[in-house]
C-alpha cells in the first residue's frame, strides 16, 4: 500500500534510515517547582550555553531587558512569552521549547510554579520523560516543591532530577546542598520515585547547566545538559503488554480498495507482529493479525508509539473505543474505577454522586462518582478520609461508575491504559486527570 | 534483540498522524487551513498517509489574499487533484470587495485575513480547523495547546487554555465553538525540512535557491516582481537566494542561499541563526505581542 503521494515502491524515508531505530531519539522533560525557583530562567540558560537560541530571539529578550532597566538579560523570557507572563515576570501557562544535540532532541515543557495554575504544570509533566524539579538553595524545600514532586511521581514520570537553584545566592556552600538533598530524600521515600538524582546549579548564572562550575569543586556528578543526554527512558516503556485501542476504522468508499478494512490506531504498548493471535474486546472474539499496514507498506512489527493500521483475518465487528490485545494478556474489563484525580475546574468542586464525561484511550462514556476515598494533603501526605468535595488543584482518591466498561489496567503498569480525563458536560472543560489504582473485576 | 526505539522523525509523523484520526474520529466537520507553504504541505501529506488507502476524509481550506506567488497556486493545485480533495477557496479580495475586511495602510493583509477565515469557518460549518502552526516559530504558539479551544468569536484565550493530558485530547465544542489543531505543534523548522527530504514531497520551487532580482530592505531581501516593484531611488542586485517561508508575496522576504537541492536545505536549516519568521516576515516585527494578539482574534 502507498499514498496517493508517492509512486508505489517508493522507499522514500527508509533511505535516510529515519525509520531505524538507533538515529536520534526523543526525549521529554518538564520543570517543576515552586513559583520563581528559577524554572524558566533554567531553560533559558540551556538554551543560551547551549547555542541553540537564535539570534533574534536573543535580540528581542535582551531589548526588552534593557527596556526594563535590568542588569542582566532576563533568560526567561525565552519561554515567557505572553504578555501577562512578562509583565507580571511569572509563569502561567507551559511552554514548549525544543533543541537538540548530537545525541539527542529534546522537548522541553517549561510549566509555571505558581498554585494557581497547577492544572498548566499537570499539562507539562503528563508526558514527560523527566522532571527537572527546582529547589530554591535559600529556601529549601517548601510546599509547592512538595506538591509539584507528588504529582510528578503521581502522574509516573519516570526519573526525576532535583536542581538545588541559586547556589550563587549561597555561596556555593556544600552544606545548604547537601541538607537540602537530605530534606529532600526523606521526603521523596514516602513517593514511588524510581529514578532521582541531585545537581546544585546557578541558572542565572550558567553553573552545572551546560558548563561545569568553576565554584563548586566539591561537586563530583555531570552538568544537567550531560544528565540529559545520558538518561536511559528506553526501557520506560512498556513493550510487554499488547494494546491497541482502535482509533479509527479504515474504509475506503473508493473503488480500488473496495475491501479494505483495517483498524487504525496508536499502539499504546507491547510489540505486535502479523501472525499474532490477538483477542478484541468488549466482543472477546479471537482472530489473527493478517498485516500491519502504514502508508508506506507493511511493517514486520508494531511498538509504541507507531501509528499503524491493523487488519485481522477474521470478519469482525469492531469499532472506534474498542480495544485489540493478547488472548493470555488482556486488560481488566470493568465499569467500577479506582484512581487518584487531580481536580482542576475552578468554578464548580467534585461530591459523590455528579456525573462526567470521561475519555479513556479512545472510548468516551459517562461516570458517576460513587464516592471520596480520601484526600492527599500534598505537604504531609496524611490522607483525609472524612473529605466531602474535592477542589481546585485538589488531590484525591475516588470511586467512578462508568456507563459502559473501560478496558484498563494499573497507571504504574501502563500510563496509556491507566489514565483518563474527566470533562464537565455542561462546559465542555476537561475538570480532572485520574490516574487508575487497584483493578479488581478480571475478564 | 531488537530496541523498539522510534526515531524522533517518526515519533513526531506518528504523533501527528494520531491528532488526525483523533479529530477525524470525534469532530462532525474538520477542516484543514491550507497555505501552500511547506507547513501545509507537510500537514496535508500526513492526512494522506493518516487516512491510506481511503481519501482524505475533510476538504481543504485555502485563504486566499489574493498576494500568492503563482508557483505556491500551481503547486496547491497539483496536491488537491493528485489527492482527489476538496478545495474551498475563501478570498481575500472578494471579502474588500462586498466590504468585509479593508485593506491595511502597509499593504498587509495578514491580519485582515482573520475575519474570512472566520466567516469561511462559520459558513461551511466547520468545529475543527488543522493548522500548521509549530511551537517553535513564535513565542505565543510555544503556548498553544494542540486542540486549541476557540469561542464562538473564533478567539483564542491564552490565560484560560483547557487542560491537555497525555495524549487524551478534548474536542468537545457548543455550537459555534470549535476547536484550531496543530498536528506539527512539536516539529521544528529543521524536522520539517528533513521530513520534506526523506518523504521526497512536493514543494513549490520558491524554497530551492536560484538567482533573484531582489531589493535589500531594511536588511530584508525582496524579490522585484509584480508584488514588490522597484520604488524610487532603490535599486535592484542579483542574487542567489531561496524562501524559508511563503506568506503574502508583498511582504516575504527570501534569504541568500546556494541551497538548490533539499538536502543542502537540510544542511543550511542545521547552521541558520534566525528563526524563519525573524528573517523572512516583515509583518511580524510590528510590536512584541503581535502574534498573541492575532491568535486572540481567531487568528490560525
Ligand atoms: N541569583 C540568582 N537568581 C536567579 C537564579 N535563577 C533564577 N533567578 C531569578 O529568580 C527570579 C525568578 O526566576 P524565573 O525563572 O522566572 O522563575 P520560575 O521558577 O520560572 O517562576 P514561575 O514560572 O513563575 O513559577 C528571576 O528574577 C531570576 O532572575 C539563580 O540561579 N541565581
Ligand atoms: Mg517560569
Amino acid at each position: 500500500m502507498t499514498t496517493a503521494t508517492e509512486p508505489a515502491g517508493s522507499t522514500a524515508g527508509q533511505e535516510l534510515g529515519v525509520y531505524e531505530a538507533g538515529s536520534t531519539d526523543l526525549l521529554r522533560f518538564a520543570t517543576a517547582g515552586s513559583v520563581d525557583d528559577g524554572k524558566s530562567t533554567l531553560i533559558g540558560r540551556l538554551l543560551f550555553d547551549s547555542k541553540t537560541i537564535f539570534e533574534d530571539q536573543l535580540e528581542s529578550v535582551e531589548q526588552v531587558s534593557k527596556d526594563r532597566g535590568n542588569d542582566y538579560t532576563d533568560l526567561a523570557l525565552l519561554t515567557d512569552g505572553l504578555r501577562s507572563e512578562r509583565e507580571q515576570g511569572i509563569t502561567i501557562d507551559v511552554a514548549y521549547r525544543y533543541f537538540a544535540t548530537p545525541k539527542r532532541k529534546f522537548i522541553i515543557a517549561d510549566t509555571p510554579g505558581h498554585i494557581q495554575y497547577t492544572r498548566n504544570m499537570v499539562t507539562g509533566a503528563s508526558t514527560a520523560d523527566v522532571a527537572l524539579i527546582l529547589v530554591d538553595a535559600r529556601k529549601g524545600v517548601v510546599e509547592q516543591s512538595r506538591r509539584h514532586t507528588f504529582l510528578a511521581t503521581l502522574l509516573g514520570v519516570p526519573h526525576i532530577v532535583v536542581c538545588v537553584n541559586k547556589m550563587d545566592l549561597v555561596d556555593y556552600s556544600e552544606e545548604v546542598f547537601e541538607n537540602i538533598r537530605g530534606e529532600f530524600t526523606e521526603f521523596a521515600a514516602r513517593l514511588r520515585v524510581p529514578d532521582m538524582t541531585f545537581i546544585p546549579v546557578s541558572a542565572l548564572k550558567g553553573d552545572n547547566v551546560v558548563d561545569r562550575s568553576a565554584h563548586m569543586g566539591w561537586y563530583e556528578g555531570t552538568t544537567l545538559l550531560s544528565h540529559l543526554e545520558r538518561l536511559h527512558v528506553a526501557s520506560d516503556r512498556n513493550l510487554v503488554d499488547v494494546r491497541f485501542p482502535v482509533q479509527y476504522v479504515i474504509r475506503p468508499q473508493q473503488n480500488d480498495a473496495r475491501d479494505y478494512r483495517g483498524y487504525a490506531g496508536t499502539v499504546a504498548s507491547g510489540v505486535m507482529k502479523p501472525g499474532d493471535r490477538v483477542l478484541t474486546l468488549p466482543s472477546g472474539l479471537e482472530s489473527t493479525i493478517e498485516s500491519i499496514d502504514t502508508a508506506d507498506g507493511p511493517v514486520p512489527e508494531a511498538y509504541p508509539p507507531m501509528s499503524v493500521t491493523v487488519r485481522l483475518t477474521d470478519e469482525i465487528d469492531i469499532s472506534r473505543g474498542d480495544m485489540i490485545c493478547r488472548p493470555n494478556n488482556a486488560p481488566t474489563v470493568t465499569q467500577d474505577i479506582d484512581a487518584q484525580i487531580c481536580w482542576m475546574d475552578e468554578t464548580a468542586s467534585l461530591t459523590p454522586g455528579k456525573k462526567y464525561a470521561i475519555k479513556h484511550t479512545t472510548r468516551w462514556a459517562r461516570a458517576m462518582v460513587k464516592g471520596i476515598n480520601y484526600r492527599v494533603d500534598v505537604n504531609t501526605l496524611h490522607r483525609d478520609e472524612e473529605a466531602t468535595e474535592i477542589k481546585l488543584n485538589e488531590i484525591a482518591r475516588i470511586k467512578l461508575r462508568v456507563t459502559q466498561p473501560l478496558f484498563v489496567d494499573k497507571y504504574q503498569n501502563n500510563r496509556q491504559t491507566g489514565s483518563f480525563i474527566l470533562v464537565d458536560e455542561s462546559t465542555n472543560k476537561t475538570v480532572a486527570a485520574g490516574m487508575i489504582g487497584a483493578v479488581s473485576h478480571g475478564y | 534483540m531488537k530496541s523498539h526505539v522510534l526515531s524522533q522523525l517518526r515519533s513526531l509523523e506518528a504523533e501527528a498522524i494520531h491528532i488526525m484520526r483523533e479529530v477525524v474520529a470525534e469532530m462532525q466537520r474538520p477542516v484543514l487551513m491550507f497555505s501552500g507553504g511547506k507547513d501545509s504541505i507537510v500537514m496535508l501529506h500526513l492526512a494522506a498517509k493518516a487516512f491510506a488507502p481511503a481519501r482524505i476524509p475533510f476538504p481543504i481550506l485555502h485563504v486566499d489574499t489574493g498576494l500568492n506567488f503563482q508557483t505556491v497556486l500551481d503547486c496547491r493545485d497539483r496536491w488537491a487533484s493528485r489527492l482527489g480533495v476538496q478545495l474551498v477557496v475563501a478570498s481575500v479580495p472578494e471579502a474588500i470587495d462586498r466590504g468585509l475586511v479593508q485593506e491595511e495602510p502597509n499593504g498587509s493583509r495578514n491580519r485582515i485575513q482573520t475575519p474570512v477565515l472566520l466567516e469561511a469557518l462559520e459558513k461551511h460549518g466547520f468545529d475543527a480547523a488543522f493548522g500548521g502552526g509549530r511551537r517553535d516559530e513564535e513565542k505565543a504558539r510555544a503556548k498553544e495547546r494542540v486542540f486549541s479551544f476557540r469561542d464562538d468569536f473564533g478567539q483564542w484565550d491564552p490565560k484560560n487554555q483547557r487542560p491537555e493530558i497525555w495524549n487524551l485530547y478534548n474536542g468537545r465544542v457548543h455550537q459555534g465553538e470549535s476547536i484550531r489543531v496543530f498536528p506539527l505543534s512539536n516539529w521544528t523548522e529543521l524536522d520539517i525540512w528533513s521530513y520534506i527530504e526523506a518523504e521526497e514531497i512536493d514543494l513549490p520551487d520558491l524554497y530551492l535557491a536560484r538567482e533573484r532580482e531582489v531589493v535589500n530592505r531594511n536588511g530584508m531581501l525582496y524579490e522585484v516582481n509584480e508584488f514588490t516593484p522597484l520604488r524610487d531611488g532603490e535599486t535592484a542586485e542579483r542574487k542567489l537566494t531561496r524562501y524559508r517561508t511563503v506568506g503574502d508575496a508583498n511582504l516575504t522576504a527570501c534569504v541568500e542561499s546556494e541551497a538548490t537541492t533539499m538536502r543542502q536545505v537540510v544542511e543550511e536549516v542545521a547552521a541558520v541563526r534566525l528563526t524563519e519568521r525573524g528573517a523572512t516576515r516583515g509583518d511580524d516585527k510590528v510590536s512584541e505581542a503581535a502574534m498573541e494578539d492575532r491568535k486572540k482574534e481567531g487568528y490560525f
